[in-house]
């Protein structure tokens, strides 16, 4: 196993009085493909949306325990969580991009930023758009609205939004849950390209998905973290019980 | 039993469909009405000339201009903080804290005072402390500010129109969905930024529809600028927002009640009111055709 | 924790995460928030201008018999101001003369008298002799509760009594008009009418809110006052019957819309489980869904009073502006909001009759304030009762 990115330390979730994620300990390597599992509900969700302090925005959620990444405490008060999101890109369940043009969303997070030089958003707009492979299709349209590309596309689009931003982690929420398989094949392709340089999180109800992209699964079930290690372990030799279980499609 | 039953249930039915359409017919004999009266009297001319022979004769213009005058003041007061009442109460106030919770009754509380009271605050206030105030100190004592006028009468109106203007700028950033704030948030973007470059877009709708709303609200009222700004006749048309105005509902106010002669200017009356109907009627369906699709959209 | 930060290759370090201050952000968010105290503070400020704006009517002493008091309360005269010069001819008793610097003063006299006849009525040689004596004089709190109002008379006095009896009897007849019909419109919107014909049903009685009280108060002098007669016979044109029928049409949109909202709020199940047990669909609207959503029915009529309490346009125009304290439907009244309208133009501001306007501007804004605070606390106390009922 590669160095671990993100080390979470009995991490404890409550919405209000009830307990989401339950004393999650977890390794995610650095530059591979982690992916999350379980019936919905298990808190896999929960569990990402804490890695970018998503959760700060549910005034009721109220977290114990620690996450450090490159051995930072994120969760600390004098962390900055602007800066923060910066570094650890998200894409989202619903594709969602802005009602804006193709270039305009993707040019959304580098112009928040600070920059604002034509020449050099059209390069990092350009680039991103190739790093998430939907540069030949949107390329003589850059200036439509986003809301006309098929489902597919906007989910690449959105990850090309995120690309642009520069981050090092990618967490993705269910990316292609809504997809047809030509374009879930599309978003896995990619994210077998783009784990060569960015740390990737996945959260996914597909389980064949999860085999195919990733390099290590954590199985998550009644807001706990019940196994965790490395894909082919995992599916095909599972050390709990309730794992396999799930696995071969005995509940969930 | 039955028959008895089925006796009830008609008679319930049919009231409350008659109930409709009675409301129906009513809005419809005013429209009628108010046309059949106003129609032939209704012409370009009467539109931009000025009244003449003591209100005899002539046109309403300077009472459609200052009306105009009295929505575009009133709007540019009370659009912009409107809307930023409505982002507070959105994006910042948790919706169970009590600052919200007050903010929220005071906001209806105002929807519902009587545009009479704001024409009392209005004189209260605005003429008789803050003008008086404003004539000590920038004036010298000498009479500017200090007596009813456009920028009195406007103030007074955006008061009245700022519900309207909180309640649908609010019920339009609700239908911005909240995976647009997440997307933008996780890009590294600020609240504010996010705000400026989503909410707010995203919202453009709702905004106009409230200023639509507030403007065809503004421009029917009478009472709130009875003693704040409104005038019955003006030789010339008001140059500064410390001119007094002529408003079309006053308009029709004075001419059919304080007139020495209401059954000879009848027809100048009645075209006047159709003036008003139409501007407001159109105003409002306007936005009530914008708000059905938004309403759609949250569908 | 610290000599893992100190390993290179580390992207994510407390330096370069550390907490910045953003101004842009900080003053954004304290513009905005001082901006949506804006709708408290005015509130708080109608209600202590207008209340401010009515201490005249409480300073003003009784007229007493020595001349000090009489120049106390001596902010009177002025009311028939300098540009009245035929009222003050009629009348060689005005003070208008006798107290050139207070009329000075008070410049700001405008607009003009529009009540005459009700005045000229009152014009009495002797009243400045009266007053001395009459018990209702002019200052006394306790004319207020006389049963005349004639503010412009030698002898003011300031009754409120016909103003509440015009304004109670305008609002019932309104009531009796807009609540029912009202009420059956939103049930037959909300249970009976299929879902695209309420889809336009209510945007069109939403116009008919859109309808300026200025343009019903026309339609009511023009029309309905001249059908009413016809139909009735009755003698003053303008009274309280064709005022409330107007202002019905005022409060009608309110009503329902409120209503039309709360029956629909009921939720499905209840419904379900009616029809379900086989009760007929009006059946179910009367006596499932009209029981629920009272709440909210009753918290809808509150606000129609409220709207026609304070309505002043339609009033001023439809009701014929005579302070009488009869109960018979088809006299004159005057209420208290057109009172305010018709007679705020004509007054010196500082004098007993200002102060006394703005007081009854007081009695409407709390009366409403109290309405609004009280439908709100109605429907949020059964609304929180019922679904702890359910939870029980």
């Amino acid at each position: 196993m590669k160095e671990a990115k993100i080390v979470t330390r009995d991490l404890t979730l409550h919405y209000g009085l009830k307990m989401a994620l339950n004393s999650i300990n977890l390794h995610i390597p650095e530059k591979e493909v982690t992916a999350f599992i379980g019936p919905s509900g298990c808190g896999k969700s929960t569990f990402l949306r804490c890695l970018n302090r998503m959760n700060d925005l549910i005034p009721s959620v109220h977290i114990k325990g620690e996450i450090l990444i490159d051995g930072l405490d994120i969760y600390q008060k004098k962390i900055d969580v602007v800066n923060l999101r910066k570094k650890i890109g998200m894409v989202f369940q619903k594709s969602n991009p802005f009602a804006k043009s193709i270039f305009e969303n993707v040019a959304y997070g580098p112009k928040i930023n600070g920059i604002s030089d034509k020449k050099k958003l059209t390069e990092i707009v350009e680039s991103s758009l190739k790093n998430a492979a939907i540069w030949d299709e949107v390329k003589d349209r850059m200036h439509d609205s986003a809301l006309g590309l098929s489902g597919g596309q906007q989910q690449r689009l959105c990850i090309a939004r995120t690309l642009a931003v520069e981050p090092e982690i990618i967490l993705m929420d269910e990316p292609a849950s809504a997809l047809d398989p030509i374009s879930t094949g599309k978003i896995e392709e990619l994210i077998f390209e783009l784990k060569k340089k960015y740390t990737i999180v996945i959260v996914t109800h597909n389980m064949q998905q999860a085999a195919r992209v990733s390099d290590h699964t954590a199985f998550f079930y009644l807001g706990e973290l019940i196994e965790f290690g490395k894909t082919r372990k995992i599916f095909t030799a599972p050390d709990i019980k309730q794992t396999e279980e799930y696995i071969t499609g005995r509940f969930g | 039993m039955r028959l008895k039953n089925k006796i009830i249930g008609g008679a319930i039915t049919t009231a409350s469909a008659l109930s409709v359409v009675l409301i129906l017919a009513i809005i419809i004999i005013i429209l009628v009405v108010t046309i059949i009266g106003g129609k032939d009297k209704l012409t370009w001319e009467f539109l931009t000339s000025f009244p003449a022979d003591g209100m005899m004769k002539g046109g309403i213009f300077p009472a459609i201009y200052g009306t105009a005058l009295l929505v575009i003041v009133m709007s540019i007061a009370a659009v912009p903080f409107g809307t930023i009442t409505a982002i507070y109460l959105t994006e910042y106030a948790h919706e169970k804290s009590w600052i919200a919770q007050t903010i929220r009754f005071a906001v209806r509380t105002l929807a519902t005072v009587p545009s009479i009271i704001f024409g009392l605050f209005g004189l209260g206030f605005f003429i008789k402390f803050v003008g008086v105030g404003m004539d000590n100190w920038f004036m010298g004592g000498q009479l500017r500010w200090a007596q009813p006028n456009l920028l009195w009468g406007s103030l007074t109106m955006a008061l009245l129109t700022l519900p309207v203007v909180i309640v649908s700028v609010e019920e339009a950033i609700r239908t911005v969905p909240r995976e647009l704030r997440e997307a933008s948030l996780a890009l590294g973007a600020t609240k504010w930024q996010t705000i400026k470059k989503v909410v707010i877009p995203g919202s453009i709708s709702g905004i106009m529809t409230g200023t639509i709303l507030a403007v065809g609200r503004g421009a029917g009222e009478v009472a709130p600028i009875l003693f704040t700004g409104a005038a019955y006749y003006l030789a010339t048309l008001p140059t500064s927002v410390s001119d007094q105005f002529m408003n079309l509902g006053y308009h029709i106010y004075v001419m059919s009640t304080q007139s020495s002669n209401v059954d000879q200017t009848l027809p100048i009356q009645f075209a006047t009111t159709l003036v008003l109907l139409m501007l407001t009627f159109s105003l409002n369906l306007t936005a009530v055709l914008i708000r059905s699709r938004l309403r759609r959209r949250l569908k | 924790m610290n000599s893992d930060q100190a390993k290179s290759g580390y992207t994510f370090t407390a330096e370069s995460l550390r907490k910045k201050f953003r101004f842009s952000e900080f003053f954004a968010e304290k513009l905005i928030t001082s901006v949506a105290f804006l709708s408290i503070a005015v509130i708080i400020l109608i209600f202590f201008f207008v209340f401010r704006e009515s201490l005249p009517a409480f300073k003003h002493r009784p007229k007493g018999t020595t001349e000090e008091n009489r120049v106390s309360a001596g902010n009177k005269p002025e009311s028939y101001g300098s540009n009245e010069s035929a009222e003050a001819l009629q009348k060689p008793e005005t003070y208008t003369g006798a107290e050139p610097a207070a009329a000075v003063n008070k410049p700001e006299t405008y607009g003009e008298v529009k009540d005459t006849s009700v005045s000229a009525d009152e014009v009495n040689p002797d009243a400045k002799f009266r007053t001395s004596e009459s018990p209702d004089s002019e200052g006394s709190l306790s004319s207020l509760f006389s049963n005349e109002w004639f503010p412009v008379s030698e002898n003011p006095r300031y009754g409120l009594i016909p103003l509440f009896v015009g304004t109670l009897k305008v609002t019932l007849i309104a009531m009796l008009f807009a609540a029912p019909i009202a009420i059956l419109a939103a049930l037959f919107s909300s249970a009976f009418a299929p879902a695209w014909l309420r889809e336009w049903i209510k945007p069109a009685i939403e116009l008919l809110a859109g309808f300026p009280s200025v343009v019903i108060g026309f339609f009511a002098l023009m029309v309905m006052a001249t059908f009413f007669q016809n139909v009735f016979g009755y003698e003053t044109r303008l009274n309280s019957f064709v005022g409330g029928a107007a202002m019905a049409l005022a409060a009608i949109p309110i009503i329902f819309t409120i209503t039309e909202d709360a029956l629909t709020a009921v939720p499905r199940t209840y419904t379900e489980a009616s029809l379900a047990l086989g009760a007929s669909k009006w059946q179910t609207a009367v006596f499932v869904i009209l029981p629920a959503a009272t709440p909210g029915i009753f918290a809808a009529v509150l606000l129609g009073i409220g709207r026609v309490f304070g309505e002043t346009m339609i009033a001023l125009m439809a009701t014929g502006n005579a302070a009488l304290s009869s109960l018979n439907p088809f006299e004159s009244v005057r209420t208290l909001a057109a009172t305010i309208g018709a007679e705020m133009a004509e007054v010196v501001f500082g004098d007993m009759h200002y102060g006394v306007l703005f007081l009854i501007g007081s009695i409407l804004f709390i009366f409403n304030f109290t309405l609004n605070a009280l439908a709100e606390f109605y429907v949020k106390v059964r609304l929180v009762r019922k679904i702890q009922g359910r939870g029980a």
